[in-house]
């Protein structure tokens, strides 16, 4: 299994590329070089930091890059801001576009006395029919660390309350993301990154 | 739901856990490494390694120490103890912790809270605040005094003004001891705890005085604290994160199980 992680400099990625090479991945990480993206057989962008960061893809030109490998149906994986930007934009750096991959806007937590940033443990309300997230029963936790979130659409692939339901993870076909860190989720963390790591495009072998 | 964080917290000194009443009299307890993994393996939601060594020499050490320690750990890791700059939590970082925390350097220097949350996001800052309350204060307990040095020097600073800076600078938690409490296993300050908590927008980690389940319990409702520190009472009293969390649990506080 080879993976390449994307790296924009948005912060520490030891974690995320641990987990996977724990998993047995073959971990390859790029930070503006385009050549890794164009052969890769799967795609992770991490995240943790600010919305803004995600315009070291548009510099670097690895936006276009990483559409074109979504396009070739390599299995992608964004995690915290890495699946916000799969929207067209955030609240957070409303200049700044995201891949627009899925329609929407990600906003900030509305005001209430709840805290903000989320953090902590949560639990998730899975969609039937989720690859990304088979196996993950009710009563099972993840961690995050998010002051952002993603609205509930027909594309969540699991729904978690805090202040308000919002996407804590999304999938269509090959493109996956998740709000939570997976990489510091435990037991549950890491049988979610081996079903990304085990994901096929159906039809192929 | 989300769920109210036990944080198992190993102080190290010379790359071996240590215990002990207040930093004397410190007996070896074992390593780091296998510390940390079987407090995951029990449930802690979190692990937080604090270097009380802290000394130049000690810095080699230490990373050693948080890269042993973090290579089987897929749990959140906070390290903290001597991190002076940007450069010492850059460092940290790359040995694999998740989070920092900074105590008396922030004090010193409160920009390194900003500079530190630029460069790792606020997620990573976490700023530890120890606090004494002070009875000849309007309000003892939000104009409680905060110490460095371990609690021998005073600063001038009051806590709830100090931990709204720290917010206001980027700081993503508060980890707050109470002085008064430490040591005593007689019970979290809940009054402080919860005086900071409400006086701040970010989570409020409480550290100090447990001694029983019961004492969470409290500091859980009353004391308004979104996660707890339990370091001593695993040496010394309650066996384990997963008999806390089946305790905490039966007395309807929420939390996550261990699979």
């Amino acid at each position: 299994m080879r993976v390449t992680v994307i790296d924009y400099k948005a912060g520490n990625l030891t974690s995320v590329l641990k987990a996977l090479r724990h998993l047995g991945a073959e971990v390859e990480v790029t930070d503006g070089d385009l050549a890794p993206v164009e052969t890769a057989e799967r795609l992770v962008l991490p995240g943790v930091g600010h919305f803004a960061a995600t315009q070291y893809l548009d510099k670097t030109g690895l936006t276009p890059a990483i559409r074109a490998a979504i396009a070739r149906g390599v299995p992608f994986l964004g995690i915290c801001v890495g699946m916000q930007w799969l929207y067209a934009g955030s609240a957070e750096a409303p200049k700044q576009p995201g891949l627009g991959h899925f329609p929407e806007q990600c906003a900030r937590f509305s005001e209430s006395d709840e805290k903000v940033p989320h953090v902590g443990w949560n639990s998730l309300e899975v969609r039937q029919g989720s690859r990304l997230l088979a196996g993950v029963e009710p009563g099972e936790f993840v961690y995050f660390t998010h002051s952002y979130k993603a609205p509930v659409t027909a594309d969540a692939a699991a729904i978690t309350c805090y202040i308000e339901p919002f996407a804590s993870a999304v999938e269509r076909s090959n493109v996956m993301g998740v709000q939570f860190h997976p990489e510091k989720s435990g037991a549950t963390g890491l049988k979610i990154l081996r079903n990304f790591l085990s994901w096929q495009l159906k039809g192929t072998a | 739901m989300i769920t109210k964080r036990i944080i198992a917290c190993l102080d190290v000194h010379g790359g071996r856990v240590v215990k002990g009443v207040q930093f004397v009299d410190l007996v070896d307890a074992g390593d780091p490494a296998t510390q940390a993994a079987r407090h995951a393996r029990e449930g802690a939601d979190e692990i937080v390694l604090l270097d009380i060594t802290a000394t130049h020499e000690g810095r080699a050490t230490l990373l050693d120490t948080v890269r042993r320690t973090a290579r089987e750990l897929f749990v959140p890791f906070c390290v903290g103890g001597g991190i002076r700059t940007a450069g010492d939590a850059a460092q940290v970082f790359e040995a694999g912790a998740d989070k920092v925390s900074v105590n008396s350097a922030a004090l010193a220097d409160p920009m390194l809270i900003d500079a530190i949350g630029r460069s790792f996001g606020a997620q990573a800052v976490v700023v530890a605040i120890d606090a004494r309350r002070d009875p000849e204060a309007a309000d003892p307990v939000r104009d409680a005094q905060v110490f460095v040095q371990g609690g021998r020097k005073p600063t001038g600073r009051r806590v709830v003004e100090w931990a709204r800076e720290a917010e206001a600078r980027g700081a993503g938690e508060i980890l707050l001891t109470s002085m008064d409490s430490d040591g005593t296993r007689a019970g979290f300050d809940c009054e402080l705890t919860a005086a900071v908590s409400e006086a701040v927008g970010i989570p409020v980690i409480a550290s100090g005085g447990a001694g029983t389940v019961a004492h969470f319990v409290d500091v859980f409702g009353r004391g308004k604290a979104d996660a707890a520190l339990a370091a001593s009472v695993f040496h010394f009293g309650i066996s384990s994160a997963r008999s806390l969390k089946d305790e905490l649990a039966r007395a309807g506080v929420s939390v996550r199980l261990p699979c």
